[in-house]
């Protein structure tokens, strides 16, 4: 495999835009990011796109239909919320593997206000949900903080501190679709939408595109004196575990991405700048401190009441706000995530700006399940 | 000599792994899975072949499932989709078989989740929860707190 740069990066503003559909939203983040990089359409050799609700719709290629299709192979890919970040890999392994000089990465998704993922299915008259348990996400990722609250006795108010982070980075990303502080006791008397999380430590549903340039590193020289390198891109699968897929098991295949991912790249965690990783609810980012190895085995909650993950912390999670303020376009989220650290990384992050950033971590789960892990470097 | 009719109501088990024996409700419905002969994983029903395993000779053994089990972890889920009722606890319970299950958990105060309910006894029962479109009743297998 051989080294490849991120040349281009882009997104559009995480909301809902019901005036345009996604392949225009698409269309707008990727012209972004080939200006970015400095080409158009016609340098790029490989298109892979990530789009989870139309995955059956050649998306990739509608797109290219709008913004210059030149007849170059196009993957669709799909893969839970890890959706764009698999088509990221995809574009890198394009790239790492020297078939190609320069691919495209792009996440898109246009959700609405479509509210309680998979909440259609639950009322038919075989359906198990609210019968026998719950399968719909608040309730799985409220379970995922229970076993970790059971496991090292953390508490409610821990998982809402998480929450009360994110929103106060979020001020400061006008790519956001929600930025609004939201202070501890508001995030705790907010209504329950399943316990542990209230409100506010749930993501919202919205729409959402993103882009990125990859090139060799070779070729990237060519380009940019600012080149950002891949220095792991890692995907697992949920290994057998006993309580799995009764109990989605978040942890196993993240914590098997993050040792290969910080082998591959030669970096520990204590090395990283900034870490994106996956908050859809506040429960599972207080997880993945301790899966991504960013704190010690059963002190994650230590680590968010000294407030080491804020912006100006040991290490900084979700400078973005994360998927709680940003927003959860499926597809689009996980090259968004990759976008963020590459700002950081060229010191283009405005005021949430980590200072003199060299390394990042993006960390994307899908459940059912799929992880992602991208280390970033200057 | 007795003809079973289009008409005739049966009893159906939500879930695959619910088996409701035919002179159901005097013998009670039970939970059953199958554990793979190779290396003793169990599955809720039954299974192709092997995930912890992956042997391509797959064998199983049926098991039938205690009644009794403990609550390994918990939501309380509020916001659900309408017609359905909330809050409810919503549980993982780990059966002695090495086999976990959702369930809702009643006997729990759902306004006051507390880790004290970690490792809680409880005791599986079945109720009718709906009628198909058939007419057939539907019964699904829930569970309580353990006197």
């Amino acid at each position: 495999m051989r080294d490849v740069a991120v040349v281009g990066a882009n997104m559009i503003k995480f909301g809902r835009y019901p005036d345009k559909d996604v392949v225009q939203l698409a269309s707008d983040a990727t012209i972004g990011a080939l200006k970015d990089a400095g080409i158009t359409m016609k340098d790029v050799q490989i298109v892979v796109s990530g789009n989870l609700y139309q995955s059956n719709a050649m998306i990739g290629q509608r797109i290219m239909k709008e913004i210059g299709a030149t007849g170059v192979p196009v993957i669709n890919v799909a893969n839970a919320c890890a959706t764009g970040s698999t088509a990221f890999r995809e574009a890198w392994m394009s790239v790492a593997s020297g078939a190609y000089d320069v691919a495209l990465a792009i996440g898109s998704e246009q959700m609405g206000k479509m509210g309680l993922l998979g909440a259609e299915g639950a009322n038919r008259e075989y359906s198990t949900e609210g019968v026998m348990g719950t399968g719909l996400m608040p309730g799985v990722f409220g379970q995922t903080g229970v076993e970790y609250m059971r496991k090292y006795g953390v508490t409610q108010e821990q998982f809402a501190k998480v929450a009360v982070k994110n929103h106060k980075h979020s001020v400061h990303n006008p790519y956001a679709q929600y930025q609004i502080e939201t202070p501890l006791e508001d995030v705790l008397n907010a209504r329950v939408i399943a316990w542990p999380n209230t409100l506010y430590m749930c993501c919202p549903t919205g729409d959402g595109a993103s882009a990125a340039v990859l090139m060799s590193a070779e070729k990237a020289r060519q380009y940019t004196t600012q080149p950002i390198t891949v220095g792991a891109s890692v995907l697992t699968s949920d290994p057998y575990t006993e309580r799995n897929p009764i109990m989605f098991d978040v942890n196993t295949l993240t914590r098997n991405a993050a040792k290969e991912a910080y082998a591959k790249a030669g970096i520990g965690p204590e090395d990283l700048s900034l870490v994106e990783l996956h908050d859809c609810f506040a429960t599972a980012e207080l997880v993945h401190y301790d899966n991504l190895m960013l704190c010690g085995e059963g002190e994650a909650g230590e680590f968010i009441d000294r407030g080491d993950p804020y912006v100006g912390g040991r290490t900084p999670v979700n400078a973005s706000g994360g998927l709680l303020s940003k927003g959860h376009p499926l597809g689009a989220t996980g090259v968004a995530n990759i976008v963020e650290i590459v700002w950081h990384l060229r010191g283009q992050a405005g005021a949430r700006q980590v200072e003199n950033a060299k390394a990042g971590l993006a960390h994307v789960i899908g459940l059912g399940s799929a992880c992602t892990i991208h280390i970033l470097k200057k | 000599m007795t003809q079973e009719t289009a008409t005739e109501k049966k009893v159906n088990p939500l879930v695959p792994f619910l088996r409701i024996p035919d002179n159901y409700p005097d013998e009670p419905a039970y939970l059953w899975g199958s554990k793979c002969k190779s290396c003793g994983a169990t599955y809720l029903g039954s299974r192709v072949a092997c995930a912890q395993c992956a042997s391509t000779e797959p064998s199983f053994e049926e098991v039938r499932l205690s009644d009794e089990g403990e609550l390994y972890v918990f939501s309380v889920v509020h916001q659900t989709v309408p017609g359905l009722e909330a809050p409810y606890v919503a549980g993982i319970i780990d059966l002695p078989e090495g086999v976990s299950v959702r369930a809702n958990v009643y006997g729990l105060d759902p306004l006051k989740p507390d880790p004290s309910w970690f490792g809680k006894k409880v005791k599986m029962y079945t109720e009718k929860v709906r009628v198909d479109r058939e007419g057939n009743d539907i019964v699904a297998a829930k569970f309580r707190v353990a006197d």
